[in-house]
């Protein structure tokens, strides 16, 4: 029995169980889809945090309060309320600060802004004109907060692209009135007049300015959050630093922390109560997290594949029965035990090869839709396509051959009588 | 054309050691047709899947067509199944998922040499078969679509496809009624007496063993009582009685 009469064979063996073929792939699709969706939203999550932020140039430096943790940094007021409006000032005396080329400090907090019926929780960050230059955000009309703003507290506003189609749909919201909740101050609002509004930075960065509601730092401390400690002085969330060469960044860092220690109180090499953090130790940590996101994922499809796995072994076990006793039938036909093996195994090969080609198709189209969806990216590389393809093809192939190497083994009349 | 000498077939070992063959001799001639009978577990179904290369013997000879079988490895043993013998069932064994035609080319698909009839011809082939068993307007029904009766015929056609030297029965009427069975019989008989087929059949049916030539009772692993010729007046012409020698 040549090879192609094999085919033959076992395409007519295939197409006579179309249940047990049907299932059989099915077991192999779901292991290569969920693998390879799986891995790509891995990989697009992992891409577009860490795109963001190395996105965002690696001179980059954040002084927050408290020690550092994820989520810190973007910690509304009350997380710990150490660093200060002062010492923002502080280092931006170059003095103090010499390698500081744009000290940025901001005020966020988390709120509802609403214009009419339009109502949104959102970010609402406190800054100083140096915010702008230090994001490298653009402003596509009107203007952003000025000096005078922050000196007069102005009731101004700029919105983030997003910010404002969310609000105003298509009309222009230069000139219009917004009102921005107090959060924990039973209920009031404050009315702000929007002044501008940023051009659209694009993507998830995370600091996801689209979204933002920009407000005169001084504004945010007074009159929409309380941004201020015990002692009466005017509290930071963050201080952002642009560095005017990148290779300073770690001299800066030791710059700006010999400078806090010292202001608040600490002997050098102590703890401290605030944290600086680079670009550069965000991405480490960040990448960390994503690495583990990528592992969580991968263990998820790994689960599908072993579950994938077990449905071909089932499949082929549930059938060992009716299949062994083919065989002895066939060998009593006058099958060698190499007619049987090619037999099963192109039967095998048939179905884990359309069966990855089709969780290629189903695994790719997931992942183009979460892509599409805006959730999140997905990133299809060719090693969760091989990954996946190569292990459900390994099930296949195995459990595939499995039962019919055992029963071509046997005599005809064992095979025959098999129960 | 079959020759055995001496053949056991032992099942377990020690307490639980069964003797289904206990030293049996005996020889079949070309177009011979006996019938083996014998109480369950008297051996004879075992001698028959011997016979048929679908088991192999414990001790003993056995030589078909002048060839031993009993040294052979699985590619020879395979090549003589398929060549040699047609082995019907008691319980047909009919792939389920096949139709009739299918069935009956099944054993043409593992042809090997001179006698391997090319792709295109075989369906030709087993429609001839299948008209032999007076089954032309079946070709395509699937087992479950047949009567017992008529999927017997299926397996007799499919045994008979390659053209085999001897066609074995394993009480290819015990799962039928008495009137399927008779048909089957007549075909046996057609065969036997119109292709001078040699025919082996195992049956529990005294009415079913006197239609052969010769009679082989076993009991108990062995062959009990001397030879009783039957008679069988269908008996093709030119066959020798007088000198049945194995190992043509």
């Amino acid at each position: 029995m040549d090879w192609l009469e094999s085919l033959i064979t076992a395409w007519h063996g295939l197409n006579a169980n179309k249940v047990r073929s049907g299932l059989t792939m099915l077991g192999v699709i779901i292991g290569v889809a969920s693998v390879i969706a799986l891995l790509s939203i891995g990989q697009g999550v992992q891409e577009s945090i860490t795109g963001s932020i190395s996105g965002a140039g690696s001179n980059l430096l954040f002084v927050a309060p408290g020690s550092f943790q994820m989520g810190g940094v973007e910690s509304p007021s009350g997380s710990s309320a150490s660093l200060t409006y002062a010492d923002a000032q502080a280092i931006a005396d170059p003095r103090n600060v010499p390698d500081a080329a744009i000290v940025a400090p901001e005020f966020t907090g988390n709120t509802q802004v609403i214009f009419g019926s339009a109502n949104i929780n959102t970010k609402v960050t406190g800054a100083t004109p140096e915010y702008l230059t230090a994001f490298g955000m653009g402003v596509d009309r009107g203007r952003f907060i000025s000096e005078g703003d922050v000196s007069g507290r102005g009731a101004v506003a700029v919105l983030g692209s997003a910010a404002a189609s969310d609000l105003f749909g298509g009309f222009d919201p230069i000139g219009q009135k917004i009102k921005v909740s107090m959060p924990g101050a039973g209920g009031g609002r404050v009315s702000l007049t929007v002044v501008g509004v940023l051009s659209p930075q694009g993507g998830s960065r995370f600091s996801d300015p689209d979204n933002a509601v920009i407000v005169p730092i001084t504004t945010a401390q007074t009159k929409i959050f309380d941004g201020r400690n015990a002692q009466g002085e005017s509290l930071v969330t963050s201080v952002n630093v642009v560095v005017g060469n990148e290779e300073r960044v770690d001299a800066i860092t030791d710059q700006i922390t010999t400078l806090l220690l010292k202001r608040h109180g600490f002997k050098p090499g102590e703890e401290g109560d605030f944290s600086v953090v680079s670009q550069a130790d965000l991405l480490a940590t960040l990448t960390q997290v994503t690495n583990i996101l990528v592992v969580f994922l991968g263990v998820i499809a790994a689960i599908s594949l072993l579950v994938g796995g077990i449905g071909i072994m089932n499949i082929m076990l549930v059938s060992v029965t009716e299949r062994t006793r083919e065989i002895g039938l066939r060998k009593a036909m006058g099958a060698r035990k190499v007619d049987i093996l090619m037999q099963f195994l192109l039967e095998a090969i048939i179905l884990s090869l359309a069966g990855g080609a089709l969780g290629i198709a189903l695994g790719i189209g997931i992942a183009l839709l979460v892509d599409k969806s805006g959730m999140t990216n997905a990133i299809i590389t060719s090693q969760s396509i091989m990954l996946a393809v190569s292990f459900s093809v390994a099930v296949g192939l195995f459990f595939g051959i499995y039962p019919a190497n055992h029963a071509a083994g046997l005599k005809p009349i064992e095979a025959l009588r098999y129960e | 054309m079959i020759s055995i000498q001496n053949m056991t077939k032992v099942y377990g070992t020690g307490e639980a050691e069964v003797r289904a063959l206990d030293g049996i001799s005996l020889e079949i001639a070309k177009g011979e047709w006996v019938a083996i009978t014998g109480p369950s577990g008297s051996g004879k179904s075992t001698l028959m899947h011997i016979i048929g290369c679908l088991d192999s013997p414990t001790g003993g000879e056995y030589w078909l067509n002048g060839a031993e079988v009993s040294g052979m490895d699985d590619t020879q043993l395979a090549a003589v199944r398929n060549r040699e013998i047609g082995f019907v069932f008691q319980s047909f064994n009919l792939l389920s998922r096949v139709d009739a035609l299918g069935q009956v080319m099944l054993p043409l698909q593992y042809q090997r040499g001179e006698k391997r009839l090319p792709r295109g011809d075989r369906a030709k082939r087993a429609r001839e078969m299948l008209g032999l068993v007076g089954l032309d307007d079946r070709t395509h029904h699937l087992p479950t679509e047949l009567s017992g009766g008529q999927q017997q015929r299926v397996a007799i056609a499919r045994a008979l496809a390659q053209q085999p030297s001897i066609l074995l029965a394993d009480e290819p009427t015990g799962n039928l009624d008495s009137k399927s069975g008779a048909e089957v019989m007549e075909i046996f008989h057609r065969l036997h007496r119109e292709q001078g087929m040699t025919v082996v059949m195992v049956t529990h049916d005294p009415k079913v063993a006197a239609q052969a030539q010769r009679v082989i009772h076993f009991q108990d692993g062995l062959i009990a009582e001397p030879e009783q010729q039957g008679f069988d007046q269908a008996q093709p012409k030119g066959f020798d009685q007088a000198q049945p020698k194995g190992g043509a």
